[in-house]
């Protein structure tokens, strides 16, 4: 489901109605048949019927992906229950390699004649498209597993839980925003299942059950005397967690600075009630003075900045041209890469491509090709040392084996490289927050995703956020508006200058990592600790109409 | 599934409502038969095709109501979705801003947005148009990446008070990238059509390898305020968000660029340039679009924009009821009125400006003033005394599409063309405007 579909679905999207051409991302169904799994051994049955019609069309690879893609929905405003929907997609995508030259077709005809039939498509449209290749697919070596499974490791399934609870829980922090003073309050709880299934000719057989939960509210003021209007949205974080991310618990809470901020369990009631204090302050805040500012970014707002500005970049797909037509290609060339020498950020800089991190949004067993999935390093000590690949890219960097970054949406669409989860590493050394704003003369602490847009490169971005706090001479000095933030990806991250330490790492993520020509989204998570970065150029974005 | 026919789906829709013992109920069945084809590194790389069917089945029974869906057409099948969405309006809370359903619609006659000639594109087709499109890359010693992807979709609806709409069509769209080998140089096309005769990937082709091999030793500018002159496939995706947030009732809440002190709002009045008229047409022969839309309302030719005066904003069918006016539905494309002089003729009436081919990563930085920012790709240009003089490097803007269009120059003559962010369709001049905010330099090609 791409960014647009979502917001039109949940009707939080300013111009929804524009998108009503788009079509749905899934079939709508009862909540209750959401709990029943395929089995195993039949996904088995189908796969092999779509194998062995590849094969006997002259497929040299075949891998099937059956998939079972469950949302959910529960869209609240203010005291109303806007929508509860339940979608389902089912169906089935084979790939092929046939002449040398991929091939891929889809359908959501789950008998063996319409298996078959895609088969012989998929086969049929890469002989076809073989005349137009340079050189043949070269896939790295990938042992078959034989039949294997994989479950997130959740401790309470979202589909379970009755939606009466879901609707209260929406309904109780509508009420403590409004009570707090908000003029209007939109909030959502968004649930994702994941059932895929896959099967290659390598000989592996891998069924795989993943979940995902994302709440999130917008708080709106207005001010009725200058219809000026302010918002101000959730602090939560899309997780690969089930139910259990929103029941609250004290250990997972960072209090003492500006508003209170979450680890493994959010507290969805409490960021409302301050959230509508803090939205009512921005309507009176400062507006930033344009400057130069040594930045202190909180990870519910850095995680943004990792995503555009290293996980973008590191993508081989991207670096080799895969994506000139549309998400862009990368200014960290192969050569860069080669020489082991290229400066990305100063010495505290570590970051790690990771697809085994429990309860972040990345995390699987195996990836969409089969390959099991790790954890390495792309940025080591400030240099450039590593891309994310996958199996027909492994070869180009001198891998003997793929990294387990390939990823489809749906069963509908084909699998290609997409970015696994990319994290800052913390600090080695002891430091809270706090004492990190202490050493800070002229700042600015940023809390929040807002506002983001990126080059085509990444090289130059721009990057807004929720909640903006001035720090004088080692004090929060009050709340400041208007703010925006542009750099150069390379000076942004040598101007780095501390982190804090592991008690501090927490997960921010995306939903809607958009990628790909037809348009494909991936969930993906960001870790970091609050970090400082010197001298930013800051710009105000106050204008009048 | 196959496409179905007019009748085919009139009759199955018939069968499921039968079924139906709800107060209301509405029926909708799409689907659709695509087929794509990418390319980079002047080579094939994925491709596919993809065959999809759904019936929706949405029953109510006073403000409750259940949706359920099936992509099994039996009877058996048919009678069990519309069990289904019924015992799910029976669990449903009442939706206060459920309105009672549409009953049959006066609709005018449907546009042709279906062409049996796109309709039949064969995957040999697709490889054809890459095979042509690779020829250009590779004469002018540039490397392709590029897409093409085609469709045929119909949907279908039906309600317990007789409303029935049908609607079908076909649908290609292409783009692609040229880069020179030393990635100094990078050039840009995109195209959308119902009609597959005016696709022609080489021609398409040969102008983006122009704009790549132009491009190539970009000069850096100061950032600052320039007049420009965005191409089609730039200008609308700022013009995207200023038509997608005239919506009422954000306006009416007084969280929208169009609202005032004390839940007024700017509708009727002059906000833009009186140059400015922007409308959506189904009927206009180049943009054909839906003459329904999702809930069954008929989509009028409807002006947003008439000399600069806010003349429209659209309704859901429920904030219509509540302000007591007429329920418009937002367009699903639109036009801008330009002139006849053509992009040359712009540029050639210029003293000093920039010519941008592509406008990328847009995003909403204030909601109050409309102000986005992006960048410009794939082709950044000075002009000087009328004159393409040489390439610059990319930008970064800050801008509204608000104050933008009252710092209106000139228009030139409307083309079809496709945002790139979105996919929305647009028939747009290119536009010259004068002040434009450029913020940074981006050392992106």
């Amino acid at each position: 489901m791409k960014r647009r579909n979502f917001l039109y679905l949940t009707g939080m999207g300013v111009g929804a109605t524009f998108l009503q051409g788009v079509p749905a991302f899934g079939k709508i169904i009862d909540p209750s048949a959401a709990l029943d799994g395929v089995d195993p051994a039949f996904k088995k049955q189908l796969s092999d019927v779509a194998l062995n019609a590849a094969r006997s069309k002259g497929a040299t690879y075949t891998d099937v992906r059956i998939g079972r893609y469950l949302n959910q929905f529960v869209v609240t405003r203010e005291d109303k229950v806007e929508n509860i929907v339940n979608t389902e997609s089912y169906g089935l995508g084979i790939r092929v390699i046939a002449n040398g030259c991929w091939g891929f077709a889809a359908t959501d005809k789950m008998d063996k004649d319409s298996i078959a039939r895609a088969a012989a498509d998929a086969v049929a449209i890469a002989k076809e498209n073989a005349r137009l290749q340079s050189e043949p697919v070269q896939l790295a070596p990938q042992k078959g597993y034989g039949e294997v499974s994989w479950k997130a490791p959740i401790e309470k399934n979202a589909f379970e839980v009755p939606i009466k609870e879901k609707v209260d829980l929406l309904l109780s922090v509508n009420d403590a925003a409004m009570k707090g003073g908000a003029s209007y309050v939109d909030s959502i709880l968004f649930f994702v299942n994941e059932q895929k299934y896959f099967a290659s000719t390598d000989g592996s057989y891998i069924d795989q059950d993943i979940h995902r939960i994302w709440p999130l509210f917008t708080i709106t003021k207005i001010d009725a005397k200058t219809g000026k209007f302010e918002t101000r949205n959730s602090l939560s974080a899309p997780r690969g967690m089930g139910y259990e991310y929103i029941i609250p618990r004290e250990s997972d809470k960072i209090k003492g600075g500006p508003t209170t901020l979450y680890r493994d369990r959010y507290d969805m009631l409490e960021d409302a009630k301050a959230g509508a204090i803090q939205v009512g302050e921005k309507l009176t805040a400062k507006s930033v003075e344009a400057g130069k500012y040594d930045l202190v970014l909180d990870p519910s707002h850095l995680w943004l900045t990792i995503h555009e500005s290293t996980g973008h970049p590191t993508e081989l797909d991207r670096v080799l041209g895969y994506e000139a037509n549309f998400a862009g290609t990368s200014f960290l060339t192969l050569d860069k890469w080669e020489s082991k020498k290229f400066n990305y950020g100063s010495k505290l800089v570590n970051i790690v491509g990771d697809k085994t991190q429990p309860g972040s949004l990345g995390a699987v067993g195996y990836d969409d090709e089969g390959v099991a999935c790790k954890k390495w390093d792309i940025i080591k000590d400030g240099i450039l040392v590593n891309y994310q690949a996958i199996r027909d890219q492994a070869h180009i960097i001198g891998l003997n084996e793929s990294q387990g970054c390939c990823y489809a949406d749906n069963w509908a669409n084909v699998q290609f490289q997409r970015m696994p989860n990319v994290s800052l590493q913390p600090g080695k050394t002891p430091l809270a927050p706090s004492e990190l704003i202490k050493n800070v003369e002229k700042g600015i602490y940023i809390l929040g995703d807002g506002s983001f847009s990126i080059d085509q490169q990444r090289y130059n971005f721009q990057f807004s956020g929720q909640l903006f706090y001035e720090i004088k001479e080692g004090k929060i000095a009050g709340m400041l508006k208007d703010v925006a933030y542009q750099s150069n990806t390379q000076e942004f991250w040598n101007s780095c200058t501390a982190i804090c330490d592991e008690r501090d790492y927490r997960l921010g993520g995306s939903f809607f990592d958009g990628k790909g020509q037809p348009e494909q989204v991936s969930a993906v998570s960001h870790g970091s600790a609050t970090t400082r970065f010197n001298g930013v150029n800051v710009i105000n974005t106050e204008r009048k109409i | 599934m196959p496409i179905l026919s007019k009748e085919e789906a009139q009759a199955l829709l018939k069968k499921v409502l039968s079924y139906s013992k709800a107060d209301e109920c509405e029926v909708s069945i799409n689907g659709s038969d695509a087929g794509n084809i990418r390319y980079a590194r002047n080579s094939v790389s994925t491709s596919g095709a993809i065959s999809q069917n759904s019936l929706a089945v949405s029953s109510a029974f006073g403000k409750k109501l259940g949706i359920a869906t099936i992509n099994e057409f039996d009877d058996e099948s048919l009678k069990k979705v519309v069990i289904r969405a019924e015992e799910l309006a029976h669990l449903a809370p009442e939706n206060p801003e459920y309105v009672s359903i549409l009953g049959p619609q006066d609709y005018a006659a449907p546009s042709k947005q279906y062409v049996p000639e796109t309709a039949s594109i064969t995957p040999k087709l697709r490889a054809d148009a890459v095979d042509l499109s690779l020829k250009v890359a590779k004469d002018n010693k540039l490397t392709a990446a590029g897409f093409v992807q085609n469709s045929i979709a119909y949907s279908a609806f039906m309600n317990s008070k007789g409303l029935f709409a049908y609607n079908t069509s076909t649908d290609i769209n292409f783009s692609v990238t040229l880069r020179t080998a030393d990635s100094k140089g990078s050039g840009y096309i995109t195209r959308d059509y119902n009609d597959v005769k005016y696709f022609d990937a080489e021609a398409f082709t040969k102008i983006a390898a122009q704009k790549a091999t132009g491009s190539i030793g970009a000069r850096a500018l100061e950032p600052g305020k320039y007049t420009v002159i965005l191409e089609p496939a730039a200008g609308i995706v700022l013009l995207e968000n200023l038509i997608g947030g005239l919506d009422a009732r954000q306006a009416d809440e007084g969280r929208s660029f169009l609202s005032k002190p004390g839940g007024k709002t700017k509708l009727g009045e002059k906000m833009l340039d009186e140059r400015v008229n922007i409308y959506s047409d189904p009927w206009n022969p180049e943009l054909p679009t839906a003459y329904w839309n999702g809930d069954g309302r008929p989509q009028e030719k409807m002006s947003w924009i008439e000399k600069g005066v806010v003349k429209n904003l659209y309704y859901s069918r429920y904030w219509a009821q509540k302000q007591n006016v007429k329920a418009i539905p937002g367009p699903d494309a639109f036009i801008m009125d330009g002139t006849d002089t053509s992009l040359a003729d712009l540029i050639k009436g210029t003293e000093k400006g920039i010519l941008v081919t592509r406008l990328w990563y847009i995003r909403p930085v204030d909601p109050q003033t409309l102000l986005y920012t992006g960048l410009t790709r794939d082709g950044t240009f000075y002009i000087e005394n009328g004159e393409i003089k040489f390439p610059v490097k990319n930008f970064r803007f800050n801008e509204s599409p608000v104050i933008m269009l009252n710092n209106l120059e000139a228009l030139g003559k409307p083309q079809r063309t496709v945002s790139g962010e979105s996919g929305t369709n647009g028939l747009i001049p290119p536009m010259k405007i004068r002040d434009f905010t450029f913020s940074s330099l981006s050392d992106a090609v």
